[in-house]
């Protein structure tokens, strides 16, 4: 999934993933831990390693490059690292002409990561809240609201989009960066799956109790989500890390540059010198990617079981 | 036409500005030049800084959008300085914005979006989309005579004059880098080969292609990476003197124009690319892959690029090299005719409060006067486009020791424009070059001959044309 | 899932509270977000495919259904057709890799977690930054592939020809999309239980009929989402790759619907052509997400 959160909002569905994740805890009560190493057992492990390596190689030559002097490049395919990552990094800090700074690109991107992350909490958890637990006549349209902003990602909508952020002079803002990332209701959608199967008997306890709406919220129902909301936080820091397309419109001035932006920026940048500076490229780019892989890699097991926990 | 990606050689950039500083130095402007041009060196952030500072303490700011940068930027970041040091009124901060057609985009948003900047930088082939969409611009023309400050076309060099004005023959835009393709070429490696002078006609080329394989030299030539419909059609076109389309290359009419690619001249010329692709003599790799390596690393032993980077060149290349004429298609009696120029001009855009109009016309004023034209065509490839800076030059004895420069300035000289060889003025001109890349690229590869291949241009670039005369002819 | 419904029928039937007008506070920080930059821009497109003017915004005027003509006779269609087949081979591929590597991956026992963090990982490496890396790997001069290729006797060179560069952008998204459709089959698998899954698939002979005719039914429900999401991606997420590596060319090849809506919009100023085409993508993702929620619905039901 390269640049659409809809895909991981639909795995927190239970009409969808419910099917696809719940019996596994039934697995886990009916197997033994009886396993017969099968006789294709070696051949499978070099297989499985193979295809990890070959999955990995890109990422591995990336390393490879990024620790080389540039003119290596020209006399052939260098295999192993070498010693110059640190002095291609500092390079890089130091700051190559007409490019942004690196530091400015990582502050952009993790402003831009966070705000829509913090933003879409903040603005979905109330109003997920608000359909699954209030009876009233606005329900309507705000599931007719959600279907629609479903269909269509900002890829979608990005034209217009672009004209009414430059109307309300958000052009080159963090605001104008953030909000039409945040105008989908797909995390109200993902949120309203889980309140819907929440222990009714919770919440008609909390009632009798004389537990008012907010109360109840901020006391019961969030401290239980919090699982699905981590996988939520996880999912959109992702989303908003990777983003290309809209920080490529919106993002006109150098100083707003997010590191993935950075990337392209740098290629042409490294291109047109006799010696195409690649090495400079390689190292931004692993700049750009560590933190969302790391993210996921270090949140997995977590992060699996704030997905799950969200279907009950 | 310069290419609008970081050209700048990073182990080279102190030595460039050093040597632009010298240069400066050396012809005579104000004394402040050696600081100002160190100023450049240091980080963006600085002139961002004494832009805010001075628009709290009461200079007027003006922006102005370049696709400058690296050798280039650091020359009119020069001339910025130069100008905000000359007075206090104004505040001039350029901003570079990426490549050509990222500034007219950008502009257009930004028109769109009522934020446009005060002074914009239109290349070549943008300049009917922007012209022919009045009132988005405060023509140059009549902003100088709103300021009193004399303006005429007849200010202006022959070739940057004819391309930019309009039919009643008056300035828009100020026309600012000109610049003309020329063929660069490797001193050593055509020495290596025996051949002792750069070829003069295209089948002379392909002879010294053969040469220059058998002496183990295989790729003899390449082009302009985002701009070989630049070099290889347009101004292949009128330096041998072919219409490139009717009603005088579009500068008689918008309705009804066609292209006229799909002619023999253009079929043969890319045919004999495609053959020399094929047999790895010719390298041409997409619209976004620049040549200049392929160059300045030795790996192609000629070069048809822009004169405007030359200075890029001479950063990169680490052997001699010499300039020549374009080679001409051999038996054409016409040929050579006069190239035309590429580059940009920069407009003035509408829309902005009416106290900053006064300044744009200083800046532009600014830009025109012989010093700064001198300065910028001495210390860039680009060619100075007022008649009192190239006699200031010459004055200099600048050509006479920069044989180099004086190749674009010949080539645009050559002989009197006629009609169809005077420019190049079609709407989305920029869309146009897009449908000839493609079909460059189906020739290089072999996926299409010549002529197919330009039938499909043809007809697909006819379809842009009587698109735009729809939107702009109502 | 039966008893989800039951639940959802009494959630359905009443709310808990049954305050008016504090959900509507609740809401209207969404609402208002949706609507400025949803909304809004969405009734904006849909004005702006009627009218034509001039790049800059100057001469408007209503032109009826010209630039639908306009769109369906031009590039635009060789784009439907690049995202046909990219979609069509993307999500094909994908989804049997993936399936491949997460059967072999689940009979690996106590190695298995090592695996999965090893098969998972790429999906969250940013498009354009996965772009940018194969990009050099695939460079036609100094690319370490190109190189491998050429001297192998290919004569690579992607940004000349077109049907190397679709194969790239393709192979680029595939080694992305895999990982994604990864993690939904091993979870799917995990459903299923073991013995089965050894049963139909270890045992020498007619073990690949076993695996379809007793695993695969079991992932019904997964492969249909999985191909969905697929879909989406391939026709909405391939922005940042096609972007960076070959910017739609050469020729068209591998300009998607997004790619030629950002070129004649952006790039070429077409403002009633961009309205046009963003009208007809809307239309494209209703049909897509209408045709999606009819299979899952009724494939969970009968689950």
């Amino acid at each position: 999934m390269i640049e659409t959160d809809i895909g991981w909002e639909m795995l927190l569905d239970p009409r969808t993933s419910g099917a696809v994740l719940s019996t596994a805890r039934r697995r886990k009560r009916s197997h033994t831990r009886s396993r017969k190493r099968s006789s294709g057992g070696v051949a499978r492990h070099f297989g499985l390693i193979l295809l990890a390596a070959l999955f990995a190689l890109p990422i591995y030559l990336c390393v490879v490059v990024a620790s080389h002097p540039a003119a290596d490049l020209l006399r052939g395919v260098p295999l192993l690292p070498a010693g110059q990552l640190g002095s291609n990094f500092s390079t890089l800090t130091r700051g190559i002409p007409d490019t942004p700074k690196l530091t400015s690109m990582l502050e952009n991107s993790a402003v831009m990561a966070l705000g829509v992350t913090l933003l879409k909490l903040a603005l979905s958890i109330p109003a997920a809240y608000a359909v699954s637990f209030f009876r009233f006549p606005g329900r309507l349209l705000m599931f007719g609201l959600i279907f629609v902003t479903l269909m269509m990602p900002i890829e979608v909508r990005f034209f217009p989009t672009y004209a009414v952020t430059a109307n309300l002079g958000l052009l080159d803002t963090q605001a104008g960066l953030i909000l039409p990332l945040v105008a989908s209701a797909t995390a109200v959608f993902l949120l309203r799956q889980y309140f819907r199967a929440f222990p009714s008997e919770l919440a008609d306890a909390a009632r009798l109790d004389g537990v008012g709406p907010i109360r109840f919220l901020v006391s019961v129902v969030l401290p239980l989500a919090r699982p699905t909301l981590a996988a939520l936080a996880v999912l959109e820091f992702i989303y908003g890390w990777n983003q290309y397309l809209w920080p490529l419109l919106v993002a006109s001035s150098l100083k707003r540059a997010t590191v993935v932006m950075g990337v392209k920026g740098l290629i042409g940048a490294a291109q047109s010198f006799a010696v195409p500076q690649w090495d400079l490229v390689m190292v931004l780019a692993l700049v750009a990617l560590i933190p969302p892989v790391l993210v996921v890699v270090v949140m997995q097991r977590w992060f699996v079981r704030g997905l799950m926990s969200g279907i009950n | 036409m310069h290419m609008s990606k970081a050209h700048i050689n990073r182990r080279k950039l102190t030595g460039a500005v050093a040597s632009i500083g010298f240069l400066a130095a050396a012809c005579g402007n104000s004394a402040s030049t050696a600081k100002s041009a160190g100023s450049t060196t240091g980080s963006t952030s600085a002139t961002t800084a004494s832009a805010a500072q001075a628009s709290s303490s009461g200079p007027i700011d003006l922006s102005v959008w370049t696709a400058f940068n690296g050798v280039l930027g650091t020359a009119f970041n020069h001339l910025v300085d130069e100008f905000n040091a000359s007075q206090s009124t104004y505040h001039v901060t350029a901003a570079y914005k990426g490549s050509y057609s990222q500034v007219l985009s950008d502009t257009i948003a930004a028109f769109r979006a009522h934020a446009a900047p005060d002074i914009t930088q239109i290349f070549d082939a943008g300049t009917a989309t922007i012209m022919d969409a009045s009132g988005t611009y405060v023509p140059v023309y009549k902003l100088m005579a709103q300021n009193n400050i004399p303006f005429s076309t007849s200010d202006f060099v022959g070739g940057a004059a004819s391309y930019y004005e309009t039919s009643s023959d008056q300035l828009d835009s100020l026309p600012f880098n000109s610049s003309t393709p020329v063929l660069f070429y490797n001193k050593t490696e055509l020495a290596n080969a025996g051949i002792t002078s750069p070829p003069s006609t295209w089948t002379q080329l392909q002879a010294d292609a053969n040469i220059l394989a058998s002496h183990g030299q295989k790729c003899s030539l390449t082009s302009s990476g985002a701009y070989v419909m630049w070099t290889d059609m347009e101004q292949f076109a009128v330096w041998n003197g072919y219409p490139y389309a009717s009603n005088d290359n579009g500068y008689t009419a918008t309705k009804g124009v066609t292209l006229q690619i799909d002619t023999a001249p253009f079929i043969s010329h890319l045919s004999m690319l495609g053959q020399m692709a094929s047999k790895g003599q010719y390298i041409w790799n997409g619209v976004s892959t620049s040549t200049v390596p392929l160059f300045t690393n030795g790996t192609c032993a000629m070069y048809e690029q822009s004169s405007a980077d030359l200075t890029t060149i001479q950063a990169g290349a680490k052997f001699p090299f010499g300039v020549s004429e374009l080679p001409v298609v051999a038996g054409d009696s016409a040929a050579p005719q006069n190239t035309v120029v590429g580059g940009a001009s920069l407009w003035v855009m509408s829309g902005a409060p009416s106290n900053t109009y006064p300044g744009d016309a200083k800046f532009l004023a600014f830009l025109k006067s012989a010093s700064s034209q001198a300065f910028w065509a001495s210390n860039t490839g680009y060619v100075p486009v007022t008649k009192a800076g190239a006699t200031l030059l010459s004055s200099q004895n600048f050509y006479a020791t920069h044989p180099n420069d004086q190749v674009a300035v010949s080539e645009l000289d050559n002989k009197t424009p006629t009609p169809t060889t005077r420019g190049i003025r079609l709407g989305y001109l920029p869309e146009v070059r897009q449908v000839e890349a493609s079909a460059i690229a189906d020739i290089l590869s072999g996926k299409q001959t010549a002529a197919a291949a330009l039938a499909t241009a043809q007809s697909k670039g006819d379809a842009i044309l009587a698109q735009f005369a729809s939107q702009y002819g109502g | 899932m039966a008893r989800n419904a039951a639940k959802d029928r009494r959630r359905g039937a009443g709310a808990v509270y049954p305050h008016r007008v504090l959900p509507f506070a609740f809401m209207l920080p969404e609402l208002a977000v949706v609507a400025v930059f949803f909304l809004w821009p969405s009734g904006q497109a849909v004005v702006e495919s009627v009218r034509e003017s001039n790049a800059f915004g100057l001469g408007s005027r209503f032109s009826g259904l010209a630039n639908f003509r306009a769109a369906l006779s031009g590039g635009y269609l060789q784009a439907l057709e690049v995202t046909a087949l990219f979609t069509i081979v993307t999500t094909v591929v994908s989804l049997a890799l993936s399936l491949f590597i997460a059967v072999q991956v689940e009979q690996t026992g106590r190695f298995k977690s090592v695996y999965r963090t090893l098969f998972i990982w790429s999906y969250a490496v940013p498009g354009a930054v996965a772009g940018a890396i194969w990009l050099f790997l695939f460079e036609p001069r100094i690319g370490p592939a190109a190189r491998l290729l050429g001297a192998l006797g290919v004569n690579w060179n992607f940004a000349l020809s077109g049907t190397q560069a679709f194969i790239l952008i393709s192979a680029m998204t595939i080694w992305q999309q895999t990982a994604y459709d990864f993690v939904f089959f091993s979870a799917g698998l995990q459903g299923i239980p073991l013995d089965v899954v050894e049963a139909a698939t270890v045992d020498g002979a007619g073990a690949v009929r076993r695996f379809w005719r007793i695993v695969f039914p079991l992932l019904g429900p997964t492969t249909v989402f999985v191909v969905v999401m697929d879909v989406l991606a391939a026709l909405f997420g391939s922005f940042a790759v096609i972007d960076v590596v070959s910017q739609g060319g050469p020729g068209g090849s591998t300009t998607t619907l997004v790619y030629a809506l950002y070129r004649d919009g952006f790039q070429n100023g077409d403002v009633g052509l961009a309205g046009a085409e963003t009208v007809l993508l809307f239309v494209i993702a209703g049909i897509l997400l209408a045709v999606q929620f009819r299979v899952i619905n009724r494939r969970v039901h009968y689950s």
